[in-house]
């Protein structure tokens, strides 16, 4: 299907560098997810690889051919947006098959076409109405069977579930997630929500500031982060950062994610008071005041008695502790 | 913002101030219309009185239809208002979506540029006009009227339908780039039919001034041919004698049209005005 490279990528708006040199290459049927801080730059990478911004400098590739200067219609892909973005005065139908009368596709096939995409998504009943006439999470639907029958090399998703409702949000994520695998297509997808992110993605591309800051698995990145800024965007609620010196430990900076520590009522590592207690049902936050090492939150699974004002001590595990240096890369034991 | 709060009394005042002001403003209207029905002793004897049975008379309007060419004025009138709104709606709107949409070197000052004819009157230019005019060989031609109030209209369209385009989702735009519509198709397609409001407001504020104009009729098209309905009813107007009757009738008639013009915008432009406002 599609394969993407990005060689040296560079956007400017005016005197402001939003991109600030990206490479990146996309194999064949990849789920990838930029994920970053709002004004990170990941929407402006995204349209450009869609064409919808120049790029200041820099390749883009789909497929291996250079598209830096092809207008949208014409690099194969498809898009999919945050506010939806569904023509207002044309049917669900004729919003899907708009593509392709533009392209000049034979009647026959774009009744196929769409006439597939159209049970893929369930929107059989829809097919007559208008995009007023529909509820969010049905738009997004048509948004996404708008793309499905563009059959292109890439899609593109911006932000597609930020406008859902939280149940909605799950719904729809898994239904991304059941096209991906049905299609096999390369997907590109950008993203604030780091679950999104872990839940969907093959690698994930951190970005801050417009550089990336590091590409991997969900799982790299969470059992190995790169830096600091990674570390601590990855995984919720965030790490927690210790001056090293503080508390004799090697490096300038030790990260211990909250799910990585235990605690105790009697001994421990870091004696504290609790300052805060969240019960979650599943899942209990702790946010402790400890003596040695400062504010820490601690994540225990299940239910526990813990309150405010309780003192408790908590103890990392050693095995799962990460270390920075001082420009904040980790050191790699 | 409680309005159900809101004293009788309050909202009783709001009315009284409202209707007050519907009076004033529709007197005039209200005084040419039923003077025009009357014969000349009764304007002149009992202006304020409605037309009765004594006094009703249609000489006016037989005045007006048997001596001036009055559905040539008609015709001239609606030609150059329906022509010249629009140009000023298909030009103004492209101009503002360019502001909107693209970003160029100079857009700001290109917008002020477009924007500072709402301050300066066109009348200012009258001589040079008709200099250019009759260079042109445009004088007493319907042309000259339908170029002059485009140009006169632009500014102020251009100001009101580039703030709309800007509301117009960035995402609808790049949705039709992708498949793989023209820059002005998605001007066409997608975004006049969002912005239709702001157009019939535009189209409302373009008209009544070009419809009522007696100046630039009168210096650039005062020709038997191309006269319009307001310069036509200048004809009962003498500096010795007036018809009154012909030129209320006249006056009488001139409202219609605009008033069609209007039924078909205001639809639209109680939308257009509240839109913003109210949401």
């Amino acid at each position: 299907m599609g394969s993407l490279e990005l060689r040296n990528i560079r956007k400017s708006f005016g005197a402001q560098e939003v991109l600030k040199g990206i490479d990146l290459e996309v194999k064949d049927g990849d789920f990838v997810i930029f994920v970053g801080p709002s004004g990170c730059g990941k929407s402006t990478l995204l349209r450009s690889i869609a064409g919808l911004e120049d790029v200041t400098s820099g390749t883009v590739l789909i497929n291996g051919q250079d598209v830096t200067v092809t207008p949208p219609a014409k690099r194969g892909i498809a898009m999919v947006f945050q506010t939806y973005a569904l023509y207002p005065h044309l049917s669900v139908r004729d919003n899907m098959a708009l593509g392709l009368k533009q392209a000049g596709a034979p009647a026959a096939e774009i009744e196929v076409r769409v006439a597939k995409a159209t049970e893929m998504l369930s929107l059989e009943p829809y097919l007559k109405r208008r995009p007023a006439e529909l509820s969010g999470g049905q738009r997004q639907r048509v948004a996404i069977g708008r793309a499905l029958v563009r059959e292109p090399e890439l899609f593109l998703f911006d932000e597609p579930l930020s406008n859902l409702d939280a149940a909605l949000r799950v719904q729809t994520r898994v239904e991304i997630a059941r096209l991906h695998r049905q299609l096999g297509a390369t997907m590109i997808y950008v993203t604030h929500d780091q679950v999104e992110a872990m839940t969907l993605a093959d690698r994930i591309v951190v970005l801050n500031g417009g550089v990336i800051e590091q590409i991997g698995s969900p799982m790299e990145l969470y059992n190995r982060p790169a830096n600091l800024f990674v570390a601590g965007f990855i995984g919720s609620p965030q790490m927690n950062f210790i001056e090293a010196a503080r508390i004799g430990e090697a490096g300038a900076t030790i990260g211990i994610r909250p799910e990585h520590m235990s605690v105790s009522p009697t001994e421990g590592r870091f004696r504290g008071k609790v300052i805060h207690a969240e019960h979650l049902g599943a899942d209990t936050n702790l946010y402790l005041e400890t003596e040695s090492a400062g504010l820490i939150t601690v994540r225990l699974f299940g239910e526990h008695r813990y309150a405010a004002d309780d003192i408790v001590h908590a103890t990392p595990d050693a095995t799962k502790i990460h270390r920075f240096d001082e420009s904040g890369r980790a050191i790699t034991a | 913002m409680s309005k159900a709060r809101q004293s009788k009394l309050r909202t009783s005042l709001v009315h009284v101030a409202l209707i007050a002001y519907t009076l004033v403003a529709l007197f005039p209207v209200f005084l040419t219309i039923i003077n025009s029905l009357k014969s000349k002793q009764a304007i002149f004897g009992q202006p304020l009185r409605l037309p009765g049975p004594s006094t009703f008379s249609l000489i006016g309007y037989e005045t007006v239809l048997k001596q001036g060419d009055f559905v040539t004025y008609f015709q001239n009138s609606t030609v150059v208002t329906v022509v010249s709104i629009f140009l000023v709606l298909l030009f103004g709107a492209m101009a503002a979506f360019a502001l909107a949409e693209y970003r160029f070197r100079g857009n700001t000052l290109m917008g002020l540029y477009l924007a500072i004819g709402i301050m300066i009157p066109i009348r200012l230019g009258t001589v040079a006009l008709l200099q250019g005019m009759v260079a042109t060989g445009l004088v007493n031609t319907l042309t000259a009227l339908v170029l002059v109030y485009t140009a006169q209209g632009l500014p102020l369209a251009i100001f009101i339908l580039s703030e709309f385009m800007r509301t117009v989702s960035d995402d609808l735009k790049n949705a039709g780039r992708i498949d793989g519509l023209s820059e002005y198709a998605i001007f066409f397609r997608l975004v006049l039919p969002l912005v239709r409001p702001a157009m019939a407001t535009v189209a409302v504020f373009t008209m009544i001034p070009i419809w009522n104009d007696l100046w630039f009729p009168l210096i650039l098209a005062p020709g038997e041919s191309t006269k319009t309905v307001t310069l036509g009813a200048q004809l009962f107007i003498g500096q010795f004698v007036t018809n009154w009757n012909a030129v209320l009738a006249a006056l009488s008639l001139a409202i219609f049209p605009v008033l069609i013009l209007y039924i078909i915008f205001s639809r639209q432009l109680i939308r257009g005005i509240t839109s913003g406002a109210v949401k």
